[in-house]
C-alpha cells in the first residue's frame, strides 16, 4: 500500500487534482485557440482578490473566488465586445487592478495566516472536505455544459463570423465559455495555486497541438498530458516535500519540451 | 439556364450606412432572385463588404431595410437557408487542430441546433458535400496542411453541408493560385447551374468576375446593376472607378 493513501488529506488532494486536471485542458483548448491564453492568468489574479475577501469576511475563500472571477469574466467580455477598450487592455486592467485590491486587503488584515501562501502556490493540504464537494459539483457542471455546447464552441473557435451567420448565438456562447473559464480557475486554486493556474490550462493543450491531430484527438492528448502531470506531480511533491503546484507545472513543461523535440521533423 | 426572375430571395431597399460621419453606402437598392449568380464588385473601400455584412445581418444599416426570403433581416431566423464562405484563406490558423471532415461538419451545426450531435444522415450529407467539391479523399487530413485552393473548396463544402438555397462568398479567391482559381470558377458554375444554387460572389477582381456571373452589382458607395455582365465593358469601369489605377488586370481562360 502506498504511503500517500494513509493520509485522508492526500487522497482528497489527489481526487481534487484529478478533477482539475481533467477540466483544465477542456476549457484551455478553446482559450488557447482563440488567443485567450492570458485570460486564465487574469482571472487567477482576480481570484486572489476574491480569496482575500474570503479571508477578511471569514467565508470559504473558494466561494468568494468563484463569485469574483465569474463577475469579472462577464465584465471583461463586455468590455472586449463593446470595443471601447482593446481586449488585452481589458485583461491588463483586471490583472493589475485585482492584484492591487488583493494587496490592499491583505495589508488591511495585517498579513493573514500562512494559509494564504498555500493559495498562492497550491498545496494538497489546503483541500478540505467542503472544497472537494464544491470542486466535484462545479467540475461536473463545467463538463456537462461543455458537452452540451461542444459543437457550437468548436465552430465559434474556428470561425466566429461563419458561426454567427449560421444562426449560432455567438454572444451567449462566448459569455458561457468565459464563465466556465472563471469557474475552472477558481476551482483549481487549492491544487496549483493562483500563480500557476494558467499553466495547467495552457501547457497540456499547447503540447497536444504539436501532434497536429483532429480536434477530438487533440483534446484526448491534452487530457493525457494534464492527468499525467497532475498525478506524478502530486506523488513527487508528497515524497520529495516539494510545492505541489510548482512540481505539476514543471512536469507538464517537461512533457511539452519532449513534444516539441518529437515534432522536429 | 434561364434565371427565374419572379422569386426574390433578398431585397435590399434604400440602404445607407455610415461609419461615424463617413457615408459608406448611400441609398442602395438591390434585388437578388432565385438562381441568380451575382457578382458584387467594386474597388476596395467601396462598401462591398459592408453591404454583404448588412445583408447577412452582421451589421445594421443606418437607413433602409433588408428582407431575406420575405422576412425582415432582424426577424430572420432560418439561417440554415444561407451559406457563407468567408475570406478565410489569408487569415487562416494553419495550426488549428481540425480535420477536413470536422470543418465541413460545422456546416451542419446551425441546422442541428444546440444540444444535438451528428446523426448518420448528417454524416452522409457531409460526405456528399465533400464529394461535390472533390475533396472526399482528403477528409481525414488536417485543414492547415492543404493548399489555399483546397482549403477554399473545403469551405464551399462546409457551406453546402448546410443545404442552403443561397451562398455568399466574400473574396473567395484571396490566397488561391491562378490554376486553382479556374477550377474554383468551374465549381461555382456547376453549383449554380446543376444545383440551382443562388450565388452572391464578392470580388474586387472585376474582369475575372464579369466572365463568370449572370448579373453584376457594382458597389462604390452607390450601386449600379446590370443583368448582362458582358455589356459591362472597360468604358463603364473607367467611368465608375474614375481612375484607371483601381482596375486589376487579370488573364482568365
Amino acid at each position: 500500500m502506498l504511503e500517500l493513501f494513509q493520509y485522508s488529506f492526500a487522497i482528497r488532494g489527489l481526487v481534487a487534482g484529478l478533477i482539475i486536471g481533467f477540466i483544465a485542458p477542456l476549457i484551455g483548448i478553446f482559450l488557447v485557440l482563440r488567443r485567450y491564453s492570458l485570460i486564465a492568468d487574469t482571472l487567477a489574479h482576480v481570484s486572489l482578490a476574491g480569496i482575500a475577501i474570503g479571508f477578511l469576511l471569514k467565508i470559504n475563500p473558494i466561494l468568494t473566488a468563484i463569485a469574483s472571477t465569474v463577475l469579472s469574466s462577464v465584465v471583461i467580455e463586455r468590455m472586449r465586445t463593446s470595443k471601447k477598450v482593446y481586449g488585452e487592455s481589458a485583461l491588463a486592467i483586471f490583472l493589475s487592478g485585482s492584484l492591487a485590491l488583493a494587496v490592499v486587503l491583505i495589508s488591511l488584515a495585517h498579513g493573514f495566516n500562512t494559509g494564504l501562501l498555500n493559495y498562492l502556490f497550491g498545496s494538497i493540504v489546503t483541500v478540505k472536505q467542503t472544497d472537494l464537494l464544491i470542486i466535484g459539483s462545479l467540475g461536473a457542471l463545467v463538463v456537462v455544459v461543455l458537452a452540451l455546447f461542444y459543437k457550437e464552441l468548436v465552430y465559434i473557435t474556428f470561425d466566429e463570423e461563419s458561426a454567427q451567420v449560421s444562426g449560432i448565438p455567438t454572444r451567449l456562447i462566448n459569455t458561457l465559455l468565459i464563465v466556465l473559464a472563471a469557474l475552472t480557475v477558481s476551482l483549481s486554486i487549492p491544487i496549483v495555486g493562483v500563480l500557476l493556474i494558467s499553466a495547467l490550462m495552457v501547457i497540456p493543450v499547447v503540447t497536444a497541438l504539436q501532434f497536429r491531430r483532429s480536434f477530438i484527438k487533440t483534446i484526448f492528448i491534452a487530457e493525457l498530458v494534464s492527468l499525467f502531470s497532475v498525478v506524478t506531480g502530486i506523488f513527487a511533491s508528497f515524497y520529495l516535500n516539494l510545492s505541489t503546484g510548482g512540481t505539476i507545472v514543471l512536469i507538464s513543461l517537461l512533457v511539452f519540451a519532449v513534444s516539441l523535440g518529437l515534432r522536429k521533423r | 439556364m434561364p434565371v427565374d426572375h419572379t422569386k426574390n430571395i433578398i431585397e435590399v431597399s434604400g440602404v445607407s450606412f455610415a461609419y461615424n460621419e463617413d457615408l459608406v453606402l448611400e441609398n442602395v437598392d438591390l434585388n437578388i432572385h432565385k438562381g441568380d449568380y451575382v457578382g458584387v464588385i467594386g474597388p476596395n473601400g467601396g462598401g462591398k463588404t459592408t453591404l454583404i455584412k448588412i445583408m447577412l445581418g452582421l451589421l445594421s444599416p443606418s437607413r433602409g431595410t433588408v428582407r431575406m426570403f420575405g422576412v425582415d433581416i432582424h426577424d430572420f431566423k432560418n439561417w440554415s437557408r444561407i451559406g457563407y464562405v468567408p475570406q478565410k484563406v489569408i487569415n487562416f490558423d494553419v495550426n488549428f487542430p481540425a480535420t477536413v471532415f470536422e470543418v465541413v461538419a460545422m456546416g451542419r451545426y446551425g441546422k442541428l441546433g444546440i444540444f444535438k450531435s451528428l446523426t448518420r444522415e448528417d454524416k452522409r450529407i457531409i460526405n456528399e458535400s465533400l464529394r461535390q467539391v472533390e475533396m472526399f479523399e482528403y477528409r481525414n487530413r488536417i485543414i492547415g496542411d492543404l493548399s489555399g485552393g483546397q482549403q477554399q473548396r473545403v469551405f464551399i463544402a462546409r457551406a453546402l453541408a448546410g443545404q442552403p438555397e443561397v451562398i455568399f462568398l466574400d473574396e473567395p479567391m484571396a490566397g488561391v493560385d491562378v490554376l486553382a482559381q479556374d477550377q474554383f470558377y468551374q465549381l461555382l458554375k456547376k453549383l449554380n447551374r446543376e444545383l440551382e444554387l443562388t450565388l452572391v460572389f464578392i470580388s474586387h477582381d472585376i474582369e475575372a468576375v464579369v466572365n463568370e456571373v449572370t448579373e453584376i452589382a457594382f458597389v462604390n458607395r452607390s450601386l449600379s446593376y446590370d443583368n448582362n455582365p458582358k455589356n459591362f465593358g472597360r468604358g463603364d469601369l473607367e467611368k465608375l472607378y474614375g481612375d484607371n489605377k483601381f482596375i486589376h488586370h487579370h488573364k482568365h481562360a
